[in-house]
C-alpha cells in the first residue's frame, strides 16, 4: 500500500494481468464538468484510503447513451451501449460503481437486454456498504456533526430504482441533523434536468423547476443540500445562485461529504482490509 | 297478479344485456388496436399487485381524505350490488324480497349494512361534489377536464346520490305498507336510516305508496342498469378496468425503458457484432416510436381506458406545476380518445379508415412531451398504476427517428454524442484529464 493516489484504468490493469474488485464508471459529467469533477476526485479519494481495488475506463469510456435515449434517439442509443459492453465485456467486469443515477439506471437496467450484465450499484450504496462494514469510521465530533442537512432524491435513484435509505444512512453516519423536504423519497420533486432536460432549455412555462426544487431545499433551514446525481447538482447550485444564496447554503455531493469528513478526522487505517 | 311487470323487466334486462354486451366488444376491440406485448410472467406478483393496488386501493391512502371518502364509496359499490341479485330474482319472478325469509333477521341485518352504507355513499358524494365545484381541488379544476370530463365526474355523482336515494324511498315506503298489512309487504322490524324517511311519507294513502314504492324499485334497477352501460362510456371505467390494469403493471424497475429489438439487429450489423445480446425474435419492423395509438402497445390503451382523470399524476408532474403545457393526465384522456375515435371510424368503414388524423399532432403536440423530465412521479402517483411516461417516451421515439424533429439542442447533443462520446462537445482525448489533479500526489496532506 502507497501514500500516493493512484487512479489505474483498466488498461493498465489487464496489462498486468489483474483484475480490479470494481471499475469506476465516472460518466461525462464526471469527467468533463469542472464543478463536478470534484466528486469524482472526492469519491476516488476515499477508494485509495480504504484502499479498494478498483480501476477506471479512463479515454475508453464513453456515453452509456442515456440522455439519447431519453430524447428518443434508440439509435444513438445502442450505438453507445453496444458498444461500451463490447469494452466491458472484454474486460471481463463484474462490478460497477457508479455516482451518477443516470448511468447507474442506464447500467443496471438497460444493458443487461443489449447483452451487458454486470452488477451495478450506486456509490451511495457502495459507501453505506462500507460504513455498515466498518471500513469506514467516522470519528465522533467530525466536522459535520449536528449540522442541518437536507437531501434531494434524483429520481433516476429513488422512484426508478428505489433506492432511498443508502443516502439517508451516509448521512446518519455523520452525525447531522437531516431535515426532510416536503416533497422527499417517493414523493421527491425532480430537479428538472432528467429525461435529456439537462441539455436544453425548458419548455415555455411560469417558472424553472430547479427554482422551484431549490426554494423548497432552502425553506428547510438547512446549509447543506446533499445530491447524489451530477444533474442534480447542476441544477439545484444554479438554483442556489438564483436565489443569492451561494454564500450561505452549499450543494455537496454524498461522496464530497464523506470524503471530507475522513480528511478533517486524519484518517488512520482502522479497519481497512 | 299480472305477469306484465316481469316481461317488462325481461325487456328491460336484455336491451340492456344487448347494450352492454355491444360497448364490451368495442372496448375490447380498440384497446386491441394497440400492438401485441407479453406481460403474463410472474403471475404471483401481478395477482399481488391487483390484491393490492386495486382491490386494496394501496395507492390511494397516499391522501387520506378522499381515500377515506372514494373507499365508502367503493365498499357501497360493491355491497350493495349484493342487492341488485335481489333485484334481478324479484324482476324476474315476481317475487318480493325473496331473500326475506330465508335470512329471517340476517335479512334485516344486512339491509340495515346496506342501508348505512348508502347513506355513507351518498354523503361521500355530497363531499365530492363540494371538492369539485366548490372549494376547486386545484387537480379537479384543470383545463383539461373542460366539457365532457368534468360533466361525467358531476353526472356520476349525482347519480349516485339519485340512486342512493331512490334505495332508501324504497325501504322506506316498503315498511311503512308493511307496517299497514298490505298484502305482499313484509316488515323487517326496524331499517335505522329508512325509517327516519317515514314522515316523508305517511300522508299518503296504500295506493300512492304502492305506487311511489314500485316506481323507486323501477326507478333503482332502471338506474342500476343504465348506469352500467353509461360506466362504458364513462372514466368510471376503471371500477372494473382498474383490476386487469393492475395485473398487468409494469413490474421492472421504474427507471428502464423497454428495448427496442428492431434496432438492436441493426446497430449489431452496423458494428459488426454477433448478436451479443440476447436473442429477441423480430416479428415485424412497423414504425419506429409512436404516432398513432396503434404504434402503443395494448396496455398502454387499456392503461388510457382504466384512468380515472383523478389528477393525481398531474399534480405531481414537475413540468405541469411550473407551469408548462405538459399533463400526464391529459397524456392518458387523449389516448383513449384518439383510440375511440379511431375504433368508431374502424368499425364504421373498414380497416382502412383513415381521418388523416393522429394521435401526436392532432391530440398531443411535440411541446407537451418535449417537457417531459422522465421522473417516474406520475407513474408513481397514480392509483392504478398507470404509466403515462411510457407512451411520452415512444411519441419522443417517432419524432426523434422518423421525423428528426427533435429540438435543436437535443440534435446538437445527438451530433456530440456520436462525435464525442459525450453529451457535451470534449474532445474524447481529454476524458480522464480530470485524474491529473490527483494522480500520483501524496494521501494525507
Ligand atoms: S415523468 Fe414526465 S409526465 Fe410524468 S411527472 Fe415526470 S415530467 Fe411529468
Ligand atoms: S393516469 Fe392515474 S393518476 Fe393520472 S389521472 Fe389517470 S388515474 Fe389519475
Amino acid at each position: 500500500m502507497s501514500n500516493i493516489y493512484q487512479i489505474p484504468t483498466m488498461a493498465e490493469k489487464a496489462a498486468a494481468g489483474e483484475q480490479p474488485e470494481i471499475l469506476f464508471w465516472v460518466g461525462c459529467a464526471g469527467s468533463f464538468d469542472d464543478r463536478y469533477r470534484a466528486v469524482t476526485l472526492a469519491f476516488v479519494k476515499i477508494l485509495n484510503k480504504l484502499n479498494i481495488a478498483f480501476a477506471v475506463l479512463g479515454e475508453e469510456e464513453a456515453c452509456t447513451g442515456d440522455p439519447a435515449r431519453r430524447a428518443g434517439n434508440e439509435f444513438l442509443f445502442q450505438m453507445q451501449a453496444i458498444s461500451n459492453i463490447q469494452v466491458l465485456n472484454g474486460y471481463a467486469i463484474k462490478k460497477i460503481v457508479t455516482a451518477c443515477p443516470h448511468c447507474f439506471n442506464t447500467l443496471k437496467n438497460e444493458y443487461p437486454a443489449l447483452g451487458g450484465n454486470y452488477e451495478v450499484v450506486h456509490h451511495s450504496q457502495f459507501l453505506q456498504q462500507l460504513i455498515d462494514a466498518g471500513k469506514i469510521i467516522l470519528k465522533e465530533g467530525g466536522a459535520f456533526k449536528g449540522k442541518k442537512i437536507t437531501f434531494h432524491d434524483s429520481c433516476f435513484l429513488g422512484r426508478a430504482n428505489n433506492v432511498y435509505e443508502a443516502p439517508r444512512k451516509i448521512i446518519e453516519a455523520l452525525d447531522m441533523e437531516l431535515v426532510e423536504m416536503k416533497r422527499c423519497r417517493s414523493k421527491g420533486l425532480c430537479c428538472g434536468a432528467g429525461g435529456a432536460q439537462m441539455f436544453k432549455e425548458p419548455e415555455p412555462g411560469k417558472k424553472d423547476i430547479n427554482i422551484e426544487r431549490t426554494e423548497e431545499a432552502l425553506a428547510t433551514g438547512a446549509k447543506t443540500i446533499a445530491v447524489g446525481c451530477p444533474f442534480c447538482l447542476t441544477m439545484l447550485s444554479d438554483g442556489v445562485k438564483n436565489k443569492e444564496k451561494e454564500h450561505e447554503v452549499t450543494v455537496l455531493d454524498l461522496a464530497e461529504l464523506l470524503a471530507a469528513d475522513l480528511e478533517a478526522d486524519d484518517y488512520t487505517e482502522r479497519g481497512t482490509p | 297478479m299480472s305477469i306484465l311487470p316481469q316481461l317488462l323487466f325481461i325487456a328491460v334486462l336484455s336491451v340492456a344485456g344487448v347494450v352492454l354486451y355491444k360497448r364490451v366488444a368495442f372496448l375490447r376491440n380498440t384497446i386491441l388496436l394497440g400492438k401485441d406485448t407479453f406481460r403474463s410472467d410472474a403471475p404471483a406478483e401481478r395477482w399481488k399487485t391487483m390484491a393490492l393496488v386495486a382491490f386494496g386501493q394501496q395507492k390511494m391512502f397516499k391522501r387520506i381524505v378522499p381515500a377515506f371518502l372514494h373507499l365508502l364509496i367503493y365498499v357501497g359499490f360493491i355491497v350493495i350490488n349484493i342487492e341488485v341479485l335481489e333485484f334481478i330474482i324479484d324482476g324476474l319472478s315476481g317475487t318480493h324480497r325473496i331473500f326475506a325469509p330465508f335470512l329471517g333477521d340476517g335479512y334485516t341485518v344486512a339491509m340495515n349494512i346496506f342501508e348505512w352504507l348508502a347513506v355513507a355513499v351518498l354523503v361521500s358524494c355530497i363531499a365530492f361534489l363540494i371538492r369539485r365545484n366548490i372549494t376547486h381541488v386545484p387537480r379537479l379544476t384543470m383545463p383539461e377536464l373542460k366539457g365532457w370530463p368534468a360533466l361525467d365526474a358531476n353526472l356520476i355523482l349525482w347519480i349516485e346520490i339519485v340512486l342512493m336515494v331512490a334505495i332508501l324511498s324504497m325501504n322506506a315506503t316498503d315498511q311503512l305498507l308493511a307496517e299497514r298489512g298490505v298484502d305482499g309487504y313484509l316488515q323487517l322490524g326496524g331499517l335505522v336510516f329508512s325509517s327516519m324517511l317515514s314522515p316523508l311519507f305517511d300522508g299518503f294513502g296504500d295506493q300512492t305508496l304502492v305506487a311511489i314504492e314500485r316506481f323507486a324499485w323501477w326507478f333503482h334497477i332502471i338506474g342500476i342498469l343504465g348506469f352500467a352501460v353509461y360506466v362504458t362510456y364513462s372514466k368510471h371505467l376503471h371500477i372494473f378496468l382498474a383490476f386487469p390494469n393492475t395485473w398487468y403493471s409494469n413490474l421492472k424497475p421504474k427507471g428502464e425503458m423497454q428495448n427496442m429489438p428492431e434496432i438492436t439487429n441493426e446497430v449489431n450489423a452496423m458494428l459488426g457484432v454477433t448478436a451479443s445480446g440476447t436473442e429477441e425474435s423480430v416479428t415485424e419492423i412497423g414504425r419506429f416510436g409512436a404516432k398513432e395509438v396503434t404504434d402503443l402497445s395494448w396496455i398502454n390503451i387499456l392503461n388510457a381506458f382504466s384512468c380515472t382523470e383523478c389528477g393525481r399524476c398531474t399534480a405531481e408532474c414537475p413540468a405541469n406545476m411550473t407551469g408548462k403545457k405538459l399533463s400526464p393526465r391529459k397524456i392518458m384522456m387523449d389516448t383513449r380518445d384518439r383510440a375511440e375515435e379511431l375504433s368508431k371510424g374502424i368499425s364504421a368503414k373498414g380497416e382502412s379508415f383513415e381521418d388523416g388524423k393522429s394521435l401526436l399532432g392532432d391530440y398531443i403536440t411535440k411541446e407537451e412531451i418535449n417537457a417531459c423530465t422522465s421522473c417516474n412521479a406520475c407513474v408513481e402517483a397514480c392509483p392504478v398504476n398507470i404509466d403515462p411516461l411510457d407512451i411520452i417516451m415512444q411519441l419522443r421515439r417517432y419524432v426523434a427517428m422518423e421525423e428528426s424533429g427533435a429540438p435543436q439542442q437535443w440534435n446538437i447533443m445527438f451530433q456530440n454524442i456520436e462525435t464525442s462520446f459525450s453529451p457535451w462537445k470534449f474532445a474524447t482525448t481529454d476524458r480522464f484529464n480530470w485524474a491529473n489533479d490527483l494522480k500520483g500526489k501524496p494521501m494525507n496532506e
